[in-house]
């Protein structure tokens, strides 16, 4: 079978950001800004849940 | 009282999955007497499949019960299961693949079979299929109970309802394996996504939008200060924000570790079809996120959810089956209801299909029949699959509602100890087996012990160094001690002289793509 030889590994360190944008807890610990109502807190993760599938999708388009 | 129109509803979309998880034996029919049609539907579901199964495999009970509850009582902390199923897809995509690629190659149907070749340790293999039984049966459970207060609800009998979905769900899961829950996880989804939609638009509006929401929120916020309660808005200190972090990192690392996940995983075609769900699978989590705000709506609603038959008997895991009656018509709470006891099906099914394979490969053939035929070990799994469920079954009715949360937490701390010969194990096989072996053992007896300390009322321990208060997830403690015991021992065997096992992989066996020769299908062409 053939591999592919253009097989990149750097993407996979992209893999990283969505650890840094949701584990450290000070980073959107507050009430504002607010979203239609929402708390910071709150709709800032719910928008990561997506930005980090983003980051996952981008990895595999790159091919890692 | 029993709700006779929310009940019809209910019992008409069983029927309809019963239907379906017998038809479903029949889908893209192999010979069930084997375990790797039984128990993988043959490794042949394609890129939409699987999102529906793993979707369908991860998303449960939990999810639609235990997070909002937890809402509702906690607040904030509670919120974790977002990041939690965030940063699990970069572990997924970094390490799923690996095992798809050893499992094909080789032909592993568990975690359990890929340790046993990789350390050459039956004793490590043993230590990880225990692992996975001990930590699934308490997970059925959980999915039981999320039935059990859907059922409440309408005001029926709960013993006798449960026995009755006890048993369509064991009759349906021998007879058809893998592909019934694969089949009945797309009904689900689509029930579980009309329901969540309906809920996230016509509950906001019926409160007066989602800053009314937040507010009631704040206002139990400030009243639980004021009575020197536990409920917080905000993660108001830094060991709540450790422990949040800490549940969120633990539980991701967890989840991939059970058993009917590496199932789903296994049961898909392709190594880029575990990539490409590493990148759609996401979608369940904003739903997760979404779906954790009905606690905070649940306190909005007031009395209109706490004099509820649900709340009334189950606290805050009635919330979300109250809030469910409070803000719909009967017919529709009866259609939600019927989506939650089915969104707990499809994950009791995998659940169990995933322990009586760990069963059946590495404990009966093991050491009990190592030259069975490939016909006795699939008879031997689904007749396992009936006694697992039948375990958590006893378990539900026995056992306090509250305990049963507790010993999914308990669950959770136990499955995570064998991160270092599996996860670890598809990097590198420089760990000694009995350096993994002792490590599990420190990790699970510390890990239960700390559970024990809190009362099981908290998945969080306080350790007081001096001034210093650190309040961390107990599986992340306890998995620390385990890999720090591998990292020690795993020289001192090594210059003991123990010899280590024979590795049975290679390194190419975990980066290749599987048999090309399978043919590509086009995406709907899977659903027919």
């Amino acid at each position: 079978m053939v591999t592919r030889t253009e097989k990149r590994r750097w993407p996979l360190l992209l893999l990283i950001i969505p650890f840094i944008a949701t584990l450290l807890p000070f980073l959107y610990n507050s009430y504002q800004p607010e979203l239609i109502g929402i708390p910071f807190f709150y709709w800032y993760q719910l928008l990561w849940t997506i930005l980090g599938a983003l980051v996952t999708g981008i990895v595999y388009w790159l091919k890692a | 009282m029993v709700n006779v129109v929310a009940l019809s509803v209910f019992i008409v979309f069983f029927i309809l999955v019963t239907v379906l998880g017998f038809v479903a034996a029949r889908w893209r029919r192999g010979d069930l007497s084997l375990l790797n049609e039984w128990g993988l539907a043959g490794r042949r579901f394609g890129t939409v499949i699987t999102w529906f199964l793993l979707g369908g495999d991860l998303y449960t009970a939990y999810t639609f019960v235990a997070v909002p509850g937890l809402m509702f009582n906690s607040g904030a902390t509670g919120f974790f299961a977002v990041p939690y199923t965030i940063v699990a897809y970069p572990l997924v995509y970094l390490l799923m693949p690996r095992f798809w690629s050893v499992a094909r190659k080789h032909g592993y149907i568990t975690a359990s079979d890929f340790v046993r070749d990789r350390f050459g340790s039956s004793t490590l293999a043993l230590v990880v299929a225990f692992t996975g039984i001990l930590a699934t049966m308490p997970y059925i459970a959980l999915q039981m109970f999320g039935i059990e207060v859907s059922i409440a609800q309408m005001g029926v009998p709960v013993e006798a309802a449960l026995i009755i979905a006890f048993l369509i769900l064991a009759a349906y899961t021998y007879t058809s394996g893998l592909r019934a829950p694969a089949m009945i996880a797309l009904v689900k989804d689509l029930m579980i996504f009309t329901v969540m939609i309906a809920a996230i638009i016509v509950i906001p509006i019926k409160l007066g939008g989602f800053g009314n929401i937040f507010a009631a929120a704040h206002t139990k916020h400030l009243s639980a200060i004021a009575q020197g309660t536990t409920f917080r808005d905000l993660l108001t200190t830094p060991q709540a924000q450790l422990a949040y972090a800490t549940l969120a990192l633990g539980s991701a690392l967890a989840l991939f570790l059970y058993p009917h996940a590496m199932t789903g995983v296994l049961s898909s075609s392709s190594r880029q079809v575990v990539k490409r769900n590493a990148a759609l699978l996401p979608l369940y989590s904003l739903m997760l996120g979404l779906l954790a705000l009905l606690g905070y709506m649940a306190i909005a609603a007031g009395t209109g959810v706490t004099s509820q038959p649900a709340f009334h008997n189950y606290k805050a895991n009635g919330a979300v089956p109250s809030l469910m009656s409070w803000a719909f018509p009967d017919w529709f709470a009866g259609f939600a209801f019927a989506a939650i006891s089915i969104g707990a099906l499809v994950p009791a099914a995998v659940m169990s299909i995933a322990a009586a394979n760990l069963f059946t490969r590495n404990i009966y053939k093991e050491y009990f029949r190592p030259n069975c035929s490939d016909r006795e070990e699939s008879t031997v799994a689904k007749v396992v699959s009936l006694v697992v469920k039948f375990g958590a079954l006893l378990f539900i009715l026995l056992v306090p509602a509250t305990n049963i949360i507790n010993f999914q937490l308990l669950g959770g701390v136990w499955i995570i100890q064998t991160l270092p010969p599996v996860f670890l194990g598809l990097y590198t096989n420089w760990m000694h087996r009995w350096a993994m072996i002792i490590g599990w053992a420190g990790g699970m007896i510390a890990g239960t012990w700390m559970a024990v300390a809190n009362n099981f009322a908290s998945s969080v321990f306080t350790i007081s160094l001096g001034n210093v208060k650190i309040a961390a997830y107990i599986a992340v403690y306890s998995l620390l001690l385990n890999l720090v015991l591998t990292l020690i021992l795993t020289p001192v065997f090594r210059a003991l002289g123990v010899p280590s096992g024979k590795d049975n992989t290679q390194p190419s066996d975990y980066e290749e793509e599987g048999l090309a020769a399978l043919p590509k299908e086009p995406l709907m062409e899977e659903l027919a």
